[in-house]
């Protein structure tokens, strides 16, 4: 698991975010050479000082250099492996601390919008704080034109994206702009949007963008007290009809736990009965953080003990054309047959596997835990498949 | 991590005093059964008991019962403020009445009235050589075309019927024609059917259909000597080139364009089981069951191969156990007219169907544009027109649509026929899927709204929905995952759960 931040000798006037690049692309002038840092690492032998010439802003190499002509130049790092050509990190001349915020090749990439909430769900694997975080929109305004231009999706999440109001319409206007052919998932409890003059800040989104609402319920206490908010139910459900009606997809995300568990069935057929545009449903295993570790008694169900529910909703929507997927549970105690709808979808940094999986054939294809999990959030049903006759 | 804070119980989540808004709903209760059928404004049904209902309309159903989880998860109450519920049964309702939007999107062409057969029940076919009498002519058939790009229906599908359209194929050619042409600057969502005996079929009529897409519909009562002895053709093969006519069609344009569906006589009443596996035999993986229909004929025949009611359920019921056991044991045949009833049951999506909607479908999902040049409501409009009484002719070929639409005919559908506003439809639990039939009405009962005890076409859906939720509420796995494969049109084994 590849650590996002390290420190090393930062040599610059102020703190920078800055695209790095091998040689050859640099040179290729995709990027603007004034928020390049140039990758000297393991690269041919480059005279520094005409990459200065050239404009470029930075330069990152294995140790320090005689002489070079840039403003910024990043040597010397503890791990070298946390920045690599095509990634987008932050540096700071103080600290000497390299951020990493944009990794190239990675199988999720996330804008972070706000630590802000208008919620407070009972198992926030990331609580909200109220700071005053508009730093954040300037920041993601300089990050979206240093992203790779084919990446396929780009993830947003928060806290509450919305709550950034027309700093979201920037941001997402920023997407349209600079990466024309990328889409965005946009985490949001979709609260906002009951207000339809809120569309306006998702308006540049229409065409490129999946907003990813979630809702715990069919009926509104018990997704009310989900969330613990009151109206909030209603208030998602008037949001993903406005973004509907406007154009938006929308996918609807669930979190299995003792008190979603219950209803999941009647759920499944609520969703197919009331919002059967959907362009997705997630149904997503409990992550072991945040406030669901201090709600773990309220909330904590075996997956095994929830896993034929869980099966009968997922087939329902399937079964009507809803395209439906599993996350965060592991194979082993899913039957077979739901296998093909069970993604492998715990971001590379946050997945482990227990003891046990060691001599599982399937580990390649399963989702693992969360490296926050520990032995109280782990299934009694954790056995290795071997050979071909598992199934539930 | 965040702030520390103090999370409240799902009861400060609830209003202080239980109570709950109730939502328009109808309720049944189905011979034999103990629990009482629900059914709202939008078509969501719920199974309860008999105290539960009392309660639910006392306003006293418990909070913590399991029924009051399910009754508003369906949304047949309400509990707090009702605006996120109001909004889903509007959308719900949009939805289930989205139909109306376009406008009529099937639209018959009567080319030909002429017919090389004689059937028993048929309401007006003519066996005349007689071209320039029953076939339309050029300057109808243009108008017609006009007539239906007038409409504002994103898809148009063009059916043509007869008589036997094949006898007057160039007509076929010049409608196609028309409407491509015009089409080219419309870009709407065109589809042709032709109903036929298929016996004429040659080989330049199918290089025609396959290049423009037909789907091909054709009548098939059964074996040989129930079709032969119900349609009588002058060679009594009638049966057998049916079969040929079917197997040409599918050899040239593939099984799925190729349907049959079945009038049903006296003596069908029968064998339901010989008439199914008739279907299955020949590769069909839908059957049609329809009774007779009172028009024409029909009407003159009646005391020949007519029959109740009554009878035709006692098959109905009869036949579909059988397709049910079919299902069970692998073979995958649905029948048509429950798989669209199931659709309205078990999903939010209306039919294409026209002839069981509310608002009617007559005029208002379908037009007819008869050989003569005049327009009706409907199929059994014009048939109704055959037999003297021209209620439902909206007008002629060459008035404009905006005319048409404002014609007496049209008029007397919209007052009778929006079943939410007719005595006995009005309180009916299963009116979200059933119909107002105000051409059905005039013709049987001599008035547009009709009279629902004394209905046929009343009692036939009542004993048909009976049926369907009778299976319904039994929730037998293996019947559920039929239904559900008729629903969602797939096939029943590659369905993964299959519970309704
Ligand atoms: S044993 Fe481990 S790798 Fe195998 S399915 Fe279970 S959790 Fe996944
Ligand atoms: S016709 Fe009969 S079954 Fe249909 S809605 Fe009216 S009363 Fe009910």
């Amino acid at each position: 698991m590849l650590p996002l931040h390290t420190h090393g000798i930062v040599a610059a006037p102020v703190p920078a975010l800055l695209k790095v690049l091998g040689i050859a692309e640099a040179l290729s002038g995709a990027y603007p050479p004034g928020k390049v840092a140039v990758d000297l690492r393991d690269g041919p032998e480059v005279d520094a000082t005409a990459l200065g010439a050239a404009g470029f802003a930075g330069i990152v190499t294995d140790g320090p250099v005689e002489r070079h002509a840039v403003p910024v130049h990043v040597h010397s790092l503890r791990d070298g492996a946390v920045v690599a050509p095509g990634d987008v990190v932050r540096v700071r001349p103080g600290t000497g601390m390299v951020s990493n915020l944009f990794r190239r090749g990675a199988n999720a990439n996330t804008l972070f919008a706000t630590e802000r909430c208008n919620s407070r769900c009972l198992m926030c694997s990331q609580p909200p704080r109220d700071d005053n975080d508009g730093w954040r929109v300037r920041e993601m305004l300089e990050l979206v034109p240093l992203l790779d231009r084919d990446l396929p999706w780009l993830g947003m999440s928060g806290g509450e994206p919305t709550l950034l109001g027309d700093g979201l319409r920037e941001v997402i206007g920023a997407v349209a702009t600079h990466l024309p052919s990328t889409g965005l998932h946009i985490l949001t409890n979709g609260r906002t949007f009951a207000d339809p003059g809120a569309l306006r800040w998702a308006a540049p989104g229409v065409g490129r963008t999946v907003w990813a609402v979630p809702l715990y319920s069919d009926v509104s206490w018990r997704h009310d007290h989900v969330v613990q908010a009151e109206g909030g139910f209603d208030q998602a459900v008037q949001g993903i009809y406005n973004l509907a009606e406007a154009g938006h997809r929308v996918e609807i995300r669930m979190v299995l736990h003792a008190l979603t568990v219950p209803r999941l069935k009647p759920f499944a057929e609520f969703v197919w009965r009331n919002m059967p545009f959907v362009d997705h449903v997630a149904l997503m295993g409990l992550e072991p953080m945040g406030y669901a570790k201090v709600n773990r008694d309220q909330l904590w169900l075996d997956p095994l003990d929830y896993a034929s529910d869980l099966v009968d909703a997922a087939f329902h929507l399937h079964d009507r054309g809803i395209r439906t997927s599993i996350y965060n549970v592991p194979l082993c105690v899913l039957p077979r047959a739901a296998w093909p709808l069970a993604q492998q979808s715990i971001s590379d940094w946050k997945n482990t596997f227990a003891p046990a999986c060691g001599g599982c054939d399937v580990r390649g294809r399963c989702c693992g835990f969360f490296a926050s999990a520990g032995e109280g959030w782990r299934s009694r049903g954790i056995k290795p498949v071997n050979g071909g006759h598992h199934g539930g | 991590m965040g702030e520390r804070i103090a999370f409240k119980e799902m009861a400060a989540f609830r209003p202080v005093t239980p109570g709950y808004a109730l939502m328009p709903f109808r309720f049944a209760r189905l011979p034999g059964r103990q629990e009482v059928l629900l059914t709202n404004e939008v078509g969501e049904f719920a199974f309860v008991a008999d105290a539960d209902l009392r309660a639910l309309v006392a306003g006293t159903l418990d909070r913590g019962a399991p029924a009051y989880d399910e009754l508003a998860s369906r949304h047949f109450l309400a509990e707090g403020n009702p605006g996120a519920v109001t909004r889903m049964l509007a959308a719900k309702y949009r939805t289930r009445k989205s139909a109306l939007r376009g406008g009529p999107a099937l639209h018959l062409f009567v080319t030909s009235l002429r017919c090389d057969h004689s059937c028993a029940y048929c309401q007006v076919s003519r066996q005349s050589p007689d071209k320039s009498r029953y076939d339309m002519s050029p300057a109808t058939a243009r108008a017609a075309v006009d007539r239906m790009f007038e409409v504002a229906s994103p898809a148009l599908t063009v059916e043509f019927q007869g008589g036997e359209p094949l006898l007057a194929f160039d007509r076929i050619r010049q409608v196609t024609d028309l409407v491509l042409e015009r089409n080219q600057a419309e870009k709407r969502d065109v589809s042709f059917v032709v109903t036929s005996t298929l016996h004429q079929l040659d080989a330049g009529m199918l290089a025609f259909f396959r290049q423009h897409g037909f789907k091909l519909s054709t009548s098939l009562d059964g074996p040989a000597w129930l079709h032969d002895a119900n349609r009588p053709t002058p060679g009594r093969d009638g049966h057998a080139r049916t079969l040929a006519g079917i197997a040409l069609a599918r050899e040239w344009l593939g099984d799925a364009q190729v349907a049959a569906l079945t009038t049903l006589t006296r003596r069908s009443l029968d064998h339901p089981e010989a008439i199914v596996d008739h279907y299955v035999e020949n590769s069909f993986r839908s059957v049609f069951l329809r009774p007779l229909s009172p028009y024409g004929f029909a009407v003159r025949a009646e005391r020949r191969i007519g029959y109740g009611t009554a009878d035709f359920l006692a098959f109905y019921r009869r036949a579909f156990a059988h397709i049910l056991r079919l299902n069970r044991e692998g073979t995958r045949i649905d029948e048509a007219y429950a798989a669209i009833l199931l659709t309205h049951i078990l999903s939010p999506f209306p039919t294409g169907y026209v002839d069981l909607r509310s608002p009617a479908g007559a005029g208002l999902g379908v037009l007819v544009y008869n050989y003569d040049g005049s327009v009706y409501a409907s199929d059994e409009g014009r048939m109704l027109a055959e037999m003297g009484d021209t209620t439902f002719r909206l007008g002629s070929v060459h008035q404009p649509w905006q005319e048409l639409a404002g014609s007496d005919a049209m008029a007397t559908i919209l007052g009778a026929g929006v079943a939410e506003a007719l005595p006995g439809c009005a309180d009916c639990a299963f009116l979200p899927y059933c119909g107002a039939d105000p051409v059905h009405a005039l013709a049987t009962q001599g008035d547009p709204v009709g009279h629902r005890p004394t209905s046929a076409h009343c009692a036939k859906h009542t004993g048909i929905f009976q049926m369907l939720f009778d299976y319904l509420a039994d929730g037998d796995p293996g019947t559920m995952r039929t239904f559900l494969s008729w629903v969602t049109h797939q096939d029943r084994d590659s369905l993964a759960g299959g519970a309704c």
